[in-house]
């Protein structure tokens, strides 16, 4: 069978996992690759854990079902590791990025990680910074592509910022800002 | 031809643009609403030279449509679930006036209890109404069969419904090659109506009443261009993989040649199990795949001649009959074997109502056992819930 | 494909779709045989108000330069909805026995 790379996204209803899977998707279809970014569906409203999915390939991808053994795990608001097990089904070697504002070693502690690495950004704070807003989805996309390494930076940036050019069509500060902070998390994204 | 990142809603709402019909009458219903709503972007912005009409109820989308279509027009609508349901009644009527309307369709479940995730219910419920059915297996091919689906319709006069999988297709972003607005438009052609309401150097007579003088003439009549479809079908999927270089027989047999036993199944599960039968012959096992796009009319000769090389076949269905007897698939193709001179062990499998997630694990277990069938050379159990709590 | 009228179509003959191909085919259809009573109509009083003409429902009144000059008996169904609405001062339609 067919070599996959999976993602899951959890976030918070209104946060933008499902954006944010999507901007992936496109990214690595530009880059070449195979993509399916798919969110799942229930009754959530605003605030209600949400997740989303990515699946990866260099091939066509033919299977249809649910990412039940993610590659790698993002974690858009640090507050869902209270209540939700964000580690179920995560491979062995694979990654988990969170937004939070702690260290990676202490996540990684307090979650019992051991056969995964970790890695941590403050992506709230970018984007309160430099957006003016807490929307962590679009910043987390620059941790994701350094820790995953599937994608090649330069080609995934500038994919991405296509895509904020198209969705916020002609708002400059918007795209230009989603851009800086996504470098910013690139640079800042701390690993254990 | 370029490549895009789209969902299968959003790529039927894509090719509803290329083709670019006379009138849509649609009223949104998750989780075919986006189809529609980015189509009246499309009008909104000018893209296409649709009529766009909202209406306020599914029965109504569809009468509309009938009214535009006698009227001569190009005429398409979607919907999902209780949309078909309660289009029910105007599906028979559109199709007994030979009214070529195509309708992008969101395959979920039906009420109760309620739910928005999919399943074969709403369009297996329909399936007697004279409408063509394609069922995809993916956003590409959403795209490309509502091209084909709406030639074949204007050419023999019957309606279409083309479908895909709520969520699993509808709302997943995937790959997919489309072709340009112009060869599209080549390859549909201007449409000619038989007739026209708005035709007043001609005028006609529609849907008037009818007997027991004449009632069933016309019910043989329409049975008889439906028994056309299969034909223009194959030309019109011929024509469009020379054109795209994808080609979609109404029935799809993969790796089948040395296989003793297959599954047999539709949508996006039937993509799935390629992979699975893929990673099955690395193991040296030799199993195979038919796939189930069209489903109306029914490719009767063809699954007689898919299905009986096999030893045993599982049909796995995504509705069930509450006959007690299984799903529509199976119970159908039961009857399609009857008189083949070889036929297969057929054992069914429901699976998956209400968007139950459909695993690779799920589908090796269906393997497995049509294994065990032909080893025993008996079926212990002719009709299996897969995936259900309380089962086993 | 035009119709045949003559008898009764077989399947193979009929238009696609339930259509009817062509207009006016009810003329071919003639349905002064159902009377039971027959209107008759007295020129001398008839005031040409023409109220008959517009409540017939068999469109059976002739009518010509807006003068109305008498009924088909070939569609008129004996009804009498001509000799009720014509205005009681002018009184110029009695309804009558078919029954000889």
């Amino acid at each position: 069978m067919q070599q996959y790379f999976e993602v899951r996204w959890h976030g918070r209803g209104g946060q933008g996992a499902k954006t944010a899977a999507l901007l992936f998707g496109e990214a690595a279809m530009e880059t070449g690759k195979y993509i399916q970014a798919f969110p799942e569906y229930g009754p959530e409203r605003t605030g209600a854990p949400v997740k989303a999915y990515n699946r990866l390939s260099d091939g066509p991808i033919r299977i249809h079902t649910q990412v039940i053994n993610p590659d790698v795990v993002v974690v858009l608001d640090a507050s869902l590791l209270e209540s939700i097990n964000v580690t179920e089904g995560l491979k062995d070697n694979g990654a988990l990025i969170v937004n939070t504002q702690e260290k990676a070693a202490a996540i990684k502690e307090k979650l019992r990680v051991t056969n995964a690495k970790v890695a941590v950004v403050d992506a709230t704070k970018i984007a309160v910074e430099i957006l003016k807003k807490n929307v962590p989805n679009t910043v987390m996309l620059g941790a994701m592509v350094k820790i995953t390494g599937v994608l090649e930076w330069d080609s995934a940036l500038a994919s991405i910022k296509e895509k904020l050019e198209v969705k916020f069509r002609g708002r400059t500060e918007i795209i230009e800002g989603n851009v800086e902070a996504i470098k910013r998390a690139y640079d800042e994204v701390e690993v254990a | 031809m370029k490549t895009i990142a789209k969902t299968g809603n959003e790529a039927m709402a894509y090719a509803m643009k290329q083709i670019n019909p006379d009138v849509v009458a649609a009223y949104p219903i998750t989780p075919a609403t986006e189809i529609v709503q980015i189509f009246s972007n499309y009008v909104a912005d000018g893209e296409v030279d649709t009529e766009f009409v909202a209406v306020e109820s599914e029965h109504s989308a569809l009468s509309a449509c009938v009214g535009a279509s006698l009227a001569g027009g190009r005429v398409m609508t979607s919907t999902a679930s209780q949309g078909l349901a309660l289009m029910h009644e105007i599906l028979y009527i559109a199709a007994g006036n030979r009214l070529p309307i195509v309708i992008a369709l969101v395959n979920r479940s039906l009420s109760a209890p309620i739910n928005i995730h999919c399943d074969h219910s709403d369009t297996m419920g329909s399936r007697e109404a004279g409408w063509m059915q394609l069922y995809c297996a993916n956003s590409q091919e959403a795209y490309d069969s509502l091209i084909i689906a709406l030639k074949v319709a204007e050419q023999t006069a019957v309606p279409a419904i083309v479908s895909t999988d709520a969520f699993i297709i509808s709302h997943a972003m995937e790959r997919l090659e489309v072709l340009e607005d112009e060869e599209v438009q080549r390859f549909i052609g201007e449409y000619k109506p038989r007739f026209s309401a708005l035709d007043l150097e001609n005028p006609k007579t529609f849907g008037p009443l009818d007997l027991q003088d004449y009632f069933f003439e016309h019910k043989r009549a329409q049975i008889d261009d439906f028994s056309k479809v299969l034909g223009t079908y194959n030309k019109v999927a011929q024509e469009y993989a020379e054109l795209s270089g994808r080609y979609y027989p109404a029935l799809e047999e993969y790796k089948t040649d040395d296989a003793d036993v297959a599954i047999f199944t539709a949508g996006s599960t039937a993509d799935t199990a390629k992979e699975v039968v893929d990673g099955l012959r690395e193991q040296g096992r030799k199993m195979g795949l038919v796939r189930m796009r069209m489903w109306r009319p029914l490719p009767v000769e063809e699954i007689k001649a898919a299905l009986g090389k096999f030893k045993a076949v599982a049909v796995m269905d995504r509705s069930d009959t509450m006959a007690d007897f299984g799903g529509p698939v199976f119970l159908e193709t039961r009857g399609i074997l009857y008189d083949a001179k070889k036929k297969p062990l057929l054992t069914d499998y429901v699976y998956g109502l209400g968007g139950r997630n459909i695993d690779i694990s799920d589908i090796l277990r269906v393997y497995d056992e049509i294994e065990q069938v032909v080893k025993q050379g008996k079926i212990d159990k002719l009709i299996t819930y897969l995936g259900v709590r309380g089962e086993e | 494909m035009s119709m045949k009228f003559d008898r009764p179509m077989n399947w193979k003959e009929l238009p696609a779709g339930c259509l009817i191909d062509e207009a006016a085919t009810s003329l071919r259809f003639k349905t002064g045989d159902w009377r039971s009573m027959r209107p008759i109509w007295d020129a001398e009083k008839c005031i040409h108000c023409l109220f008959c003409w517009i409540t017939c429902p068999d469109t059976a009144i002739t009518v010509q330069d807006g003068k109305m000059t008498g009924i088909d008996y070939d569609y008129c169904k004996g009804c009498g909805i001509c000799a009720v609405i014509c205005p009681p001062k002018a009184s110029a339609i009695d309804m009558v026995r078919e029954e000889k």
